[in-house]
């Protein structure tokens, strides 16, 4: 088990023939992960790279190929139209990666996508993966190892830093996930760690969280009230001045509200082990091994 | 970014809300003309982006052009909270007898457009949320209803207007929700919206953030940006598609990935250093990207060492140790450096660095102190 994808993942690319979509579908397919297709409107009925059948739209694709899930790289100014057009599909799972969409459609966006069943993970995210089943992502495959820890983060470069030193103890990972650094997005801390809480093959969780919102208060709370594993955490920015947007739109300390102190205060509360420094979030977990 | 608020009034104008007939001026003589033109008493009021600027005296009334002149002459070059004085903006007068707030912002946890609106307007509306919460009241917008006249009419009967102002209260809350949203808006504020003596309603200042992401779709809204909304090293940055933050630190970072560079910030704080700045290069930095970065942080005369963090997936080795070169070229400085560099390419990288004889380091940690101590020994 692990959450989410795995070998049983029929990957879509939307976006495929793009620069940044062209080099991650060779990327993913040479990790293993199952391609079946990819969309660029007007392209349909070409082949991208590793001999990827290209569609027209979404719903094509999806009733050629059985896809289910279904990842995109288009730019931030037609991405907004790409998640709709993956959930009309009814694709259960939609990835998107494309950072800097404007929070007003991800507004309206995330609450069209409440009333159907797709979930969404992202916008402005890395992806996810399960080692050794399915890379759906931007990640480096090469720093996971298969094992029993889930990850969950806002971060995508800090993520890859703490998985690398997980696989350097030896310590693999179940699944690890990328909920991305924007105010507005399709997934939750709680969300994800909901579906670690139920994993047989996830033993113990790291949660990776940043200022700004109260995602992790929240997070901190569910954890309190209802998770049996252990979670170890980190929040970054505990140095980031108030006001300032600090590279994530999401990652930003307004009227004085999602400080890293009032996250770490609230994770401590609920019996989180928050690292000091992200050097200490595999020692932490270790201990636990 | 930030609009000042002669800006942010002319918007509100645009969608209907009513807004003083005011003008901006850059000398004291064109305040004393616009003075004149308007006829009657003025406030001549500082155009800066920073809060507090009655408290610094960069709002004065003035009964006179000749007033208006001596007062403009006052605030035009003065600096409040660090920022000089360009232009100000002169307003009729006007003849208040009760302040409203009335602001929208974007509300993460409900994932909702909110309008909240407090009797205690003119104030700062952290500090009344500070002290009293309940004189704050907050309708959710449902994104695909837009704002409904009865929200708007609630919020006006809960913050105590008679209902002959409900009508037009309820309009200038509409007014303000097209404008936040026609304009992708994180924040459109009116602070205060007055009660004037004849019982009209008029918002007499005006604050508006609009979200970077959406300007692309808004280039006469991008064009506005105020040359104080960001240092000439944020510009430059922003330009060369970098992130970047000064801090008041002296050891520079340059990291790829938001959370990453945090996080480097972070553990400098843990082994004692202050960091100088945050500063993401992004996915996939090549040598240019990574050269401009680093002359932006040496820019910085308070910069006693440079960290640099990469962790490699799109980003290569060898690109970001070829980058640090061609900057150093450049750019020659006495600055230590200590570069840790992870993931894609990261052997090439570091025989390149190795070769210009430059500090690497294993882990992040390690890097940390190196880069401490560096700043310590360079003292």
């Amino acid at each position: 088990m692990s959450i989410l994808v795995n070998k049983d993942t029929r990957l879509l690319v939307q976006g495929i023939t793009g620069r940044e979509g062209a080099f991650h579908t060779e990327q993913m397919i040479a990790y293993g992960t199952p391609v079946v297709a990819g969309v660029t409107p007007g392209k349909g009925g070409g082949w991208g790279v590793g001999n990827t059948p290209i569609f027209d739209s979404v719903h094509e694709a999806v009733s050629a190929t059985g896809a289910n899930v279904s990842i995109i790289y288009v730019p931030a100014k037609f991405a907004p139209d790409a998640i709709l057009e993956a959930a009309d599909a009814g694709l259960p799972l939609i990835i998107c990666i494309t950072e800097g969409i404007p929070a007003l459609d991800m507004l309206k966006v995330r609450a069209y996508l409440d009333r159907t069943a797709s979930r969404l993970i992202g916008p402005n995210c890395p992806g996810l993966i399960t080692p050794g089943e399915a890379k759906v992502g931007i990640m480096p495959g090469h720093i996971h190892t298969r094992g029993r820890v889930g990850l969950v983060s806002r971060s995508g470069t800090l993520t890859y830093e703490v998985v690398y030193a997980l696989t350097l103890r030896g310590i693999g990972q179940s699944t690890a996930v990328g909920i991305g650094g924007d105010p507005i997005n399709g997934t939750s801390f709680v969300d994800v760690l909901m579906l670690f809480e139920k994993d047989p093959e996830t033993e113990q969780v790291v949660m990776i969280g940043e200022i700004g919102g109260t995602d992790e208060e929240k997070a901190a709370e569910f954890i309190r009230t209802q998770m049996t594993k252990p979670v170890t955490a980190f929040i970054a920015g505990q140095t980031a001045p108030p006001g300032k947007r600090m590279g994530h739109a999401g990652a930003i300390i307004s009227g004085g509200k999602g400080t890293a102190a009032d996250k770490i205060a609230a994770l401590q509360a609920a019996n989180v082990r928050v690292a000091r420094h992200p050097g200490e979030i595999a020692e932490l977990v270790a201990e636990r091994m | 970014m930030n609009l000042q608020e002669f800006q942010a009034k002319r918007i509100f104008g645009q969608f209907g809300i009513p807004v003083p007939q005011g003008e901006v001026a850059t000398t004291p003589g064109e305040a004393a003309a616009i003075a004149a033109r308007i006829g009657g008493p003025v406030v001549v009021k500082s155009q800066v982006l920073v809060g507090g600027r009655g408290k610094a005296g960069g709002i004065k009334l003035a009964k006179t052009p000749a007033e208006a002149e001596t007062v403009a002459g006052r605030i035009l070059g003065m600096s409040i909270k660090g920022l000089t004085v360009k232009k100000v903006l002169v307003d009729p007068a006007a003849d208040i007898r009760k302040e409203i707030y009335l602001g929208f912002v974007l509300d993460r946890a409900r994932r909702r457009v909110a309008l909240m609106a407090s009797s205690e307007g003119g104030v700062d509306i952290e500090e009344v949320a500070a002290h009293t919460p309940e004189k704050i009241l907050t309708v959710a917008v449902d994104p695909c209803l837009g704002l409904k006249e009865y929200q708007a009419r609630d919020l006006g009967l809960g913050i105590g207007l008679p209902k002959e102002q409900w009508g037009a209260f309820a309009k200038i809350c509409q007014g303000l929700y097209e404008c936040y949203m026609g304009c992708d808006a994180s924040l459109a504020e009116i602070n205060p919206l007055a009660v004037l003596g004849d019982g009209t309603l008029k918002a007499l200042d005006g604050k508006m953030v609009i979200d970077d992401s959406a300007l692309f779709r808004h280039p006469d809204l991008a064009a506005m940006r105020d040359e104080d909304d960001e240092t000439p090293e944020e510009r430059t940055a922003r330009l060369n598609g970098l992130s970047y933050v000064k801090l008041d630190g002296e050891i520079g970072c340059m990291v790829n990935g938001a959370g990453l560079a945090m996080a480097t910030m972070d553990i400098i704080k843990f082994y004692g250093g202050a960091p100088a700045n945050f500063l993401d290069v992004g996915g996939g930095a090549k040598a240019d990207k990574v050269a401009a970065a680093l002359r932006i942080i040496l820019s910085d005369p308070h910069v006693k060492a440079v960290l640099f963090n990469i962790f490699g997936g799109i980003t290569r080795g060898d690109e970001v140790a070829r980058g640090i070169l061609t900057a150093l070229k450049e750019v020659p400085t006495q600055v230590p450096m200590v570069v840790r560099l992870v993931g894609t390419n990261y052997q090439e990288g570091r025989a390149i660095l190795a070769e210009a004889q430059m500090a690497t380091a294993e882990t992040l940690a390690e890097a940390a102190q190196m880069a401490v101590a560096a700043a310590r020994g360079a003292k």
